[in-house]
């Protein structure tokens, strides 16, 4: 019994004695945690009143409807009325639905439009300004001029180039009315945002390139691989990562796209009427019910297209696994090999 | 991920700073309707090109220096002038005192309690255009007092329709007639017969309206009710799609508003063509620009079944409830509308006034030889539907309107569904 108990305190204080500075250590990480906590708490305090009191103040507010009934001597009834999801139904299935999906069709169709245009238009860009050349810095200070312009701006130019008597028409010898047919429209509007995005994608890309080392493409040319094999399994495959974010970028953009058709084709307009435009229009009208509930409806949409993008696609938004990017590199370059045989 | 979340937040926010702002306009306020108080106040106007509003305020300051006006330049645009005053009504705001509001926008600033009751019997209204003051009404009380007036004219080509000795036309049928005759002229290649503002926005309504009134209908009744699946109405947009599609009214003028339409017409492109005081001056230019000048006149609107109604355009001065010193902004009020101050406000900038002796005035008729024809048309003008919710209105009416002149929907059928939204949208209130 006696040798018992020294074992059981040898083993106790055997047990302890580890025990003890890891208790210490996880005391002093609690303390740094605290103290983290302490550091970071003014940002998040910033975070919470920019950022979340705005969501939570819209969606609250979309359930709520003012100003719809006057009283007896013609005034409007002051306060507001709570609604609950009416307002969202309204907009789903009731009166507004028409207006509403009309909307929605028009972002999603400018969105997937554009963005395909300017991918494949932005990696020319880049192919073309990633070439060695005389003038190559010309080239690339010129294809920005467009980005480096306000939407708002370009968006005159480009209303006055679709003018009825304006450029467009003088040099397709036609007389398209841009601002009012359906299809005319539309083209108008992609026609100003390609132009004016497809250099950024162009700039992403481009970064994207430049890391790419020059001896993959030495070894495929000696293993006799042509131009557009070695763009298809080599640049291509090495740039997606870049070209992805860059995508993204541009898909959260336009989704959002609200000054360019609300200048060049003006408002109101069904053919070009996006979900931003149908939220500020019910704003101005003083509707705000209505009007945040459009703005939480898109906020929706953006958040799930992002999530499913990043699913789909595993965009590496801000390089979380460089620390893995050799041996991902690596994987994904066999890959794109495997796939491609 | 984390700029992931970046993103979709600034997205959010965005979004966010559209809904922002948006007390609900509930509860109790400091708006006060008494009308008390003396010191500076604000003056909130659109831009002012010709210096005509600075003027007037520089002689108020001038004789009042404890009482100053303040010049606030809002945007030109008459949407954003709206959007300015009602998000400083929501907020409660004492920024602007005297508003100088579109005249459609008087009830909607009426039944919100934006603007306060005025006291009728302080003024004397009598030399006042009747039609003008039927705007600043609502449910039988004064909120605003007329400072400027607007009607539409047709211009015409006095050089062409002499040629084919005619007169200008009092109805849309002669009109045509004239136009068959004009457009056989070697002089008149190449040009078209009419144009207004047919582009989807408020100077739709302005014509649509027109064309109702001119074929005895009206949009909203006296009594409020909307009545546009009238025969009279129908006529009145069968006459507007009839013109687009016999070509009387060229086909790019489904994109014209006052702008584009003056250019065509200055550049030689137009037989007639509707539209405001504004453009006399610029078509009689004689420095090149205008290829028309001297060579067109103005006449009143002509109708469709009876005579030509305008619709009627101008601007009025209210209060708003939040600011201070209102017994100041109710004197500003009566100085900047007395007849001193139009008469000055017409010959600098060539606003057009809305006391009727002022059209009568022989000396400013040699300067504007359009004066008479213009008081013809305003005094027979009828102002849009005056109903609390205009902007849903006019949207409504430019939608459907809009639809039937573009060709996608028969005119029964876009009033049919005007009608039916109007009965809607006037119903909620």
């Amino acid at each position: 019994m006696t040798t018992d108990t020294p074992t059981s305190t040898e083993v106790d204080s055997g047990n302890t004695t580890p025990g003890s500075p890891r208790r210490r250590r996880s005391g002093s990480v609690t303390g740094t945690g605290r103290l983290a906590s302490a550091l970071v708490s003014p940002t998040l305090l910033v975070l919470a009143v920019v950022v979340m009191y705005p969501i939570i103040a819209a969606l609250y507010q979309s359930l709520f409807v003012s100003g719809q009934r006057l009283d007896a001597q013609g005034f409007v009834v002051e306060g507001r009325q709570f609604v609950g999801l009416g307002t969202y139904a309204d907009i789903l299935f009731g009166p507004a639905a028409e207006r509403f999906w009309n909307a929605f069709w028009n972002t999603t169709f400018f969105t997937a439009v554009t963005v395909t245009l300017e991918a494949v238009l932005g990696m020319a860009m880049a192919l073309v300004m990633h070439q060695a050349f005389r003038g190559r810095g010309l080239v690339r200070a010129s294809v920005l001029v467009p980005w480096a312009i306000p939407t708002a701006v370009s968006a005159l130019l480009w209303r006055w180039i679709f003018a009825p008597d304006g450029v467009a028409n003088a040099i397709l010898d036609q007389q398209v009315l841009w601002s009012s047919q359906a299809i005319a429209s539309k083209i108008a509007v992609i026609t100003a945002e390609v132009w004016k995005t497809a250099p950024f994608v162009g700039l992403l890309v481009l970064a994207g390139l430049q890391v790419i080392s020059r001896e993959v493409h030495e070894a495929a040319t000696v293993d006799g691989a042509g131009a557009w094999r070695r763009f298809w399994h080599i640049t291509l495959p090495l740039v997606k990562p870049a070209l992805v974010v860059a995508v993204l970028f541009r898909m959260l953009d336009a989704l959002r796209m609200f000054d360019l058709p609300f200048i060049l084709i003006g408002q109101q307009k069904d053919s070009v009427e996006t979900l931003s435009m149908l939220a500020f229009s019910e704003a101005t009208n003083v509707h705000y019910g209505p009007a945040a509930a459009y703005a939480t409806l898109l906020f929706a949409y953006v958040a799930l297209i992002a999530f499913v993008f990043v699913k789909l696609l595993g965009a590496d938004v801000i390089g979380e696994a460089r620390s893995q990017v050799p041996k991902n590199r690596g994987a994904r370059f066999r890959r794109g090999k495997g796939s491609a045989r | 991920m984390k700029s992931l979340r970046w993103r979709s937040i600034s997205v959010m926010m965005v979004s966010a700073f559209v809904v922002a702002g948006c007390g609900g306009g509930g509860g109790d306020s400091s708006a006060s309707s008494e009308i008390s108080g003396r010191g500076p106040i604000t003056f909130a106007t659109g831009k002012d090109v010709t210096g005509a509003v600075t003027q007037a305020v520089e002689t108020w300051n001038g004789s009042h220096p404890d009482q100053r006006v303040r010049l606030i330049e809002l945007p030109a645009d008459g949407d954003q002038q709206r959007q300015q005053m009602v998000q400083n009504a929501q907020t409660e705001s004492g920024a602007f005192t005297v508003l100088d509001l579109d005249n459609v926008w008087n009830a909607e600033f009426a039944a919100n309690r934006w603007v306060v009751e005025l006291p009728k019997d302080e003024f004397d209204f009598s030399p006042f255009l009747k039609s003008a003051m039927k705007t600043a009404r609502y449910r039988g009380r004064l909120f605003s007092v007329p400072a400027y007036s607007d009607g539409g004219l047709l211009y015409y080509r006095k050089d062409l329709l002499n040629k084919v000795d005619a007169q200008p036309p009092t109805t849309r049928e002669e009109m045509r007639e004239i136009c068959a005759e004009v457009l056989e002229l070697p002089a008149a290649e190449g040009m078209s017969c009419y144009a207004g503002q047919h582009a989807k926005y408020e100077g739709l309504t302005v014509n649509f309206a027109e064309a109702v009134h001119g074929a005895g209908g009206q949009i909203v009744n006296d009594q409020g009710q909307p009545t546009v699946d009238s025969p009279e109405a129908l006529r009145g947009l069968e006459t507007m799609v009839e013109g687009f599609r016999s070509g009387t009214i060229p086909r790019a003028a489904i994109a014209y508003k006052e702008q584009p339409n003056k250019r065509a017409f200055i550049g030689g492109e137009l037989v007639f063509s509707r539209n405001w005081p504004f453009m006399w001056s610029q078509a009689n230019a004689d420095d090149g620009s205008s290829k028309v000048a001297g060579k067109f006149a103005v006449a009143p609107l002509p109708g469709i079944t009876g005579k030509g109604v305008s619709s009627l355009g101008g601007h009025n001065l209210a209060i708003s409830s939040f600011a201070e010193n209102k017994a100041t902004a109710l004197d500003f009020i009566k100085f900047y509308t007395s007849k001193k101050q139009q008469r000055q406000r017409l010959v600098k900038g060539s606003l057009a006034p809305t006391r009727s002796a002022l059209y009568d005035d022989p000396e400013l008729q040699r300067k504007y030889p359009y004066l008479d024809t213009l008081k013809k048309s305003i005094k027979s003008a009828e102002p849009r539907p005056r109903v609390v919710n205009y902007g849903d209105v006019t949207l409504a009416i430019q939608d459907e309107v809009y639809a039937a002149i573009s060709g996608d929907k028969k005119p029964d059928k876009a009033l049919n569904a005007l009608q039916r939204r109007l009965e809607k949208l006037i119903e909620q209130k």
